[in-house]
């Protein structure tokens, strides 16, 4: 039922991955619109905040802060949410939190089944945790069957796809697509083609669901160390649902989820829903502490993981990467992103934090490729709502991938150019070289001027798309040197 | 079996952590410091009383709930009318909600704790509020006296939300704020009708939960 | 035409790709600060900032050069330096770069003189609105002009509205705006090469954003983006041209 995983292990590089994406013309089409659309919300309700600058820096601060004291706050919250009725558990990686939700999901279900017949299924709320994990696929070899419910989620689960983008995971679709999807998985022949007929058809689908079944899983948008609390920020509903209906809920978080205190929420509350969707709040938050009687779950766990995050920490220049609230305002004004879509990125976490993220999660084993896949022109900078310095992290992680493959033909060409810059006398030599090196490549046009159509080995890249101007007879330094010599 | 192994995962875990970090921190010092974070936003009202009404309302209609400020004692009266509008008979009411906002002619029954299934036989739900933030156009609820429980407000199709002025603050610091003293209590922020975004980027309404809003602000 | 203050002797830092690839640029920042009254030097000892060998993942490699920068131009007055992703580099980067090879012990005092140089280190349309103070240089350039903001020098340097300023003072300049002039135009140093699709894609918006304002002439702060946007036009067999904003600036009116 699941589709192919996003799985950075094995996904294409960058470039080639990006190579075939360009090619799909309605995907470009999709993303270009989509990405217009939001940047300009987001833009919008952004200006109406005469603090929105000071929101930012408080949200860097109290990030940095957490980070700092992490071991604390999750303890914290551990305690709190125990002693409200929850159950929380540790995760060190993704096998281990995969072998506990199923474990939970399993117990859960089999109480199910013994007051009445039921099938082995549970509900999920969209979780870009749960989706790095590889869950679904998890839970299917389990015998137990996961529903996704946010609607663009399903999209993507009924459609056998893989999610674009982490707010809006079927940006990469449009109507007719979903149309077809629908219509097909859903067995509605005569489904209506506007975007209110396919959501009153999720609407129907998934409401039969949400009365009946009892079990579901969750991620978290923050936990609160102060009271143990969870909070849960959605448009559609289908959270709520979730939340609030099943008899068991399983809340899988990474340990980065965590905040230190419910008033902290006054600041998440304002930079979240207008970095990611240009709302000035979204349609519904929910917060919940542990179990209340006679209100939601009866059993409630947590999954607190690890998987790398700690890893993250200990790097002084990039875990600033951890301060991430997961809004998408990167992908969305991203410039490279705009062009290939979130599924070039080989991950969940696509776009510029993806860049950042997901080769760290791998330990730098895999998705090297991803740092370099920025022009780093800095546009995510200026919109991350709590202030990671993306290009200075991709700067930062270029060196360790580089250190890592040791002395390749780039590298040496690197050393070789740096020491030519050590000297004047061996860099006019280079110059002069480079002119005696281009000159069979340099075709005359029309007006005389000299063009370079094609380069050889590494530097093909450049001719590939654009032609090279011929250089000049003389450098600039040659020039100033005559004019010097004559006077003037 | 399940405890040892979590057990052991944590003490890694935090080991890791404190590994990272060159050394541990605990809740005094992780206190202190919070205290001392700089905050430069905004956590103050600017508008009069009256302008942030116009401002809950306005943003209200910018999320397509339908909203009508009337005085006290026309409540009831108001209701009865948005309810014959909206051609809704059956209604759910928390315990405790206010008597003298329930007109005559129609069914408001209160919520026991019944279940999902019976929820859905009915055509609405009536509450009150907990706070409502002007500035976003948020109605909160929590799980305290008039609100009631959570799923009253999610499964019925129409929610009718009477707001009175005093519960009404500008900004979202002073909501949170607000709520501080019942943070544990389950908690739900509403900004309009249900909605996705997810089909080209068009805000659609109406998904999951109700799918209509109807406010009634009271002064 | 003059500027505020009193003449300055002004250091030419040229930028390696500049000095080879674009010495007109030069020729024109030397002949707008002369007609200022500044005297303009070049200390010949100069040859790259590294910013390319730190962007493509070589921080050490590049860390010589930092000494061989401050060595050139300790002493300078003003250091003005025509490429905003230069400039963007040695603001973000040497201070870090400087400590680190203080603490090898081989630097002594390195980081403070980076410090005490750095603000005196200028992009070109910065020296002339915000050191120079200069709004209206009185060149004329009779052509249509549009003018892409390079990101180093848009978010790093925040020109803001500097470069436009400075172009709409040109007497007979037609500034013809450009669409999405904040989007980059897919250079990004080694990343054209890399990533050489990508940059292709964002470089045919570019394109088509620029032949949309009918302009004869892109501008911008940095020959890097103008090289590539001038790359791609060619390439399409567009008659469209680039220049950097300091030969508008010099009123170079000759067609080439």
């Amino acid at each position: 039922m699941s589709g192919p995983l996003l799985d950075p292990r094995t996904a294409p590089s960058f470039p080639k991955a990006a190579h075939n994406l360009l090619r799909d013309a309605q995907l470009r089409k999709n993303v270009h619109h989509a990405t217009s659309v939001i940047q300009n919300k987001r833009a919008r309700v952004v200006a109406e905040l005469g603090d929105w600058e000071q929101l930012r820096l408080a949200g860097e601060r109290i990030r940095e802060h957490t980070m700092t004291h992490l071991d604390a706050y999750l303890e914290q919250f551990e305690m709190n949410c125990t002693r409200a009725g929850g159950v929380v558990h540790w995760a060190r990686d993704a096998e281990e939190a995969r072998q506990i939700v199923v474990r939970l999901a399993k117990e859960a279900i089999a109480a199910e089944q013994r007051e009445s017949p039921s099938p082995a299924e549970i509900l999920k709320i969209k979780s870009m945790t749960t989706e790095e994990i590889g869950l679904n696929g998890a839970l299917e070899a389990a015998g137990i069957r996961p529903y996704e419910t946010d609607l663009a989620e399903l999209i993507i689960q009924l459609g056998r796809d893989k999610p674009s983008h982490i707010v809006v995971p079927a940006l990469h679709k449009n109507r007719q697509q979903i149309h077809e999807i629908f219509q097909r998985e859903m067995h509605l022949p005569d489904l209506g083609h506007s975007p209110e007929d396919l959501a009153e058809a999720a609407r129907l689908f998934l409401r039969e669901k949400f009365l009946r079944v009892p079990t579901a899983v969750s991620g978290a948008n923050f936990l609160i160390a102060e009271t143990g609390g969870v909070c849960i920020v959605e448009s559609e509903g289908n959270g709520r649902m979730c939340l609030t209906l099943p008899r068991t809920l399983i809340t899988v978080a990474g340990i980065d989820k965590v905040i230190p205190r419910f008033r902290d929420l006054e600041v998440f509350l304002q930079l979240l829903p207008r970095s990611a969707t240009g709302e000035r709040m979204n349609p519904y938050n929910s917060i919940w502490t542990g179990v209340s009687a006679g209100d939601g779950p009866r059993a409630f766990h947590v999954v607190l993981m690890d998987n790398a995050r700690s890893g993250i920490l200990a790097d002084k220049e990039s875990r600033q990467t951890l301060n991430c609230i997961r809004c998408g305002a990167c992908q969305n004004v991203c410039p490279v992103y705009r062009q290939t879509g979130g599924q070039a990125y080989g991950s969940v976490y696509a776009g510029p934090i993806g860049a950042i993220l997901t080769p760290q999660l791998q330990q730098m084993h895999y998705a090297e490729s991803l740092p370099f896949a920025s022009s780093l022109c800095g546009a995510c900078y200026e919109v991350c709502p709590v202030k990671i310095n993306i290009p200075e992290v991709l700067i930062h992680l270029r060196n360790k991938v580089v250190e890592q493959k040791g002395l390749t033909g780039e590298a040496l060409a690197m050393k070789i150019m740096a020491t030519i810059f050590q000297s004047e006398r061996r860099f006019r030599a280079a110059q002069r070289l480079g002119r005696m090196a281009e000159a069979p490549l340099v075709r005359k046009d029309g007006q005389g001027v000299g063009w370079i159509g094609w380069l050889p080995g590494m530097l093909g890249g450049w001719t590939q798309v654009r032609d090279l101007q011929e250089m000049p007879k003389q450098t600039f330094r040659d020039w100033w040197e005559k004019r010097g010599r004559d006077g003037n | 079996m399940a405890t040892e192994t979590s057990g052991a995962a944590k003490t890694e875990i935090l080991r890791r952590v404190r590994k990272a970090n060159g050394g541990s921190s605990d809740a005094v010092a992780a206190e202190t410091a919070w205290n001392a974070i700089a905050r430069e936003y905004r956590r103050e009202a600017a508008l009069a009383p009256e302008a942030m009404l116009d401002l809950l309302e306005d943003r209200l209609r910018d999320y397509d709930a339908h909203v009508v400020r009337v005085q006290r004692l026309e409540i009831a009266a108001t209701v009865a009318r948005m309810l014959t509008e909206s051609g809704k008979r059956r209604i759910i009411v928390p315990a405790g909600i206010a008597a003298e906002w329930l007109p005559e002619g129609f069914e408001f029954v209160t919520d026991t704790g019944m279940t999902a299934a019976d929820l859905d036989g009915f055509d609405g739900v009536l509450t009150g509020s907990t706070v409502a933030i002007a500035e976003t156009g948020t109605v909160i609820l929590q799980d305290v006296a008039r609100p009631g429980r959570r799923a009253a407000t999610l499964i019925p199709d129409y929610h009718l939300c009477i707001v009175e002025a005093s519960k009404v603050v500008e900004t979202v610091p002073e909501a949170m704020e607000r709520l501080r003293a019942t943070s544990t209590r389950p908690t739900t922020f509403f900004s309009g009708p249900s909605a996705t975004a997810d089909i080209e980027m068009t805000r659609i309404k109406g998904v999951h939960g109700p799918r209509f809003l109807d406010v009634i602000l009271t002064i | 035409m003059t500027s505020l203050g009193d003449p300055l002797r002004i250091s030419l830092f040229i930028t390696c790709y500049n000095d080879t690839l674009f010495p007109a640029t030069g020729q024109a920042v030397v002949r707008v600060l002369e007609r200022l009254g500044h005297t303009v030097d070049f200390p010949a000892g100069q040859t790259c900032c590294g910013q390319m060998h730190v962007n493509t993942g070589y921080w050490d490699e590049a860390l010589p050069m930092i000494p061989r920068f401050v060595e050139q131009f300790r002493n300078s007055e003003a250091v003005v330096v025509p490429s905003s992703s230069c400039v963007a580099h040695m603001r973000e980067h040497y201070p870090a770069m400087a400590r680190q090879l203080e603490a090898t012990g081989k630097y002594s005092g390195l980081a403070a003189e980076v410090e005490a140089l750095l603000p005196r280190v200028y992009e070109f349309s910065e020296l002339l609105t915000k050191r120079l103070g200069i709004t209206d240089l009185g060149s004329i350039f009779p052509h249509r002009v549009t003018y892409h903001a390079s990101c180093h020098g848009l978010r790093s340097l925040q020109l803001g509205d500097g470069p436009t300023s400075l172009l709409r003072s040109v007497n007979d300049i037609d500034l013809a705006p450009l669409p999405g002039l904040e989007q980059c135009c897919g250079f990004g140093g080694t990343f054209a090469i890399k990533n050489a699709d990508v940059s292709s894609a964002m470089l045919d918006e570019k394109l088509d954003a620029v032949l949309s304002t009918k302009a004869e002439i892109v501008t911008a702060c940095d020959n890097s983006c103008l090289m590539h946007i001038n790359g791609g036009l060619h390439r399409r067999g567009c008659n469209v041209r680039t220049m950097h904003i300091a030969e508008i600036l010099a009123g170079e009116e000759e067609a080439r």
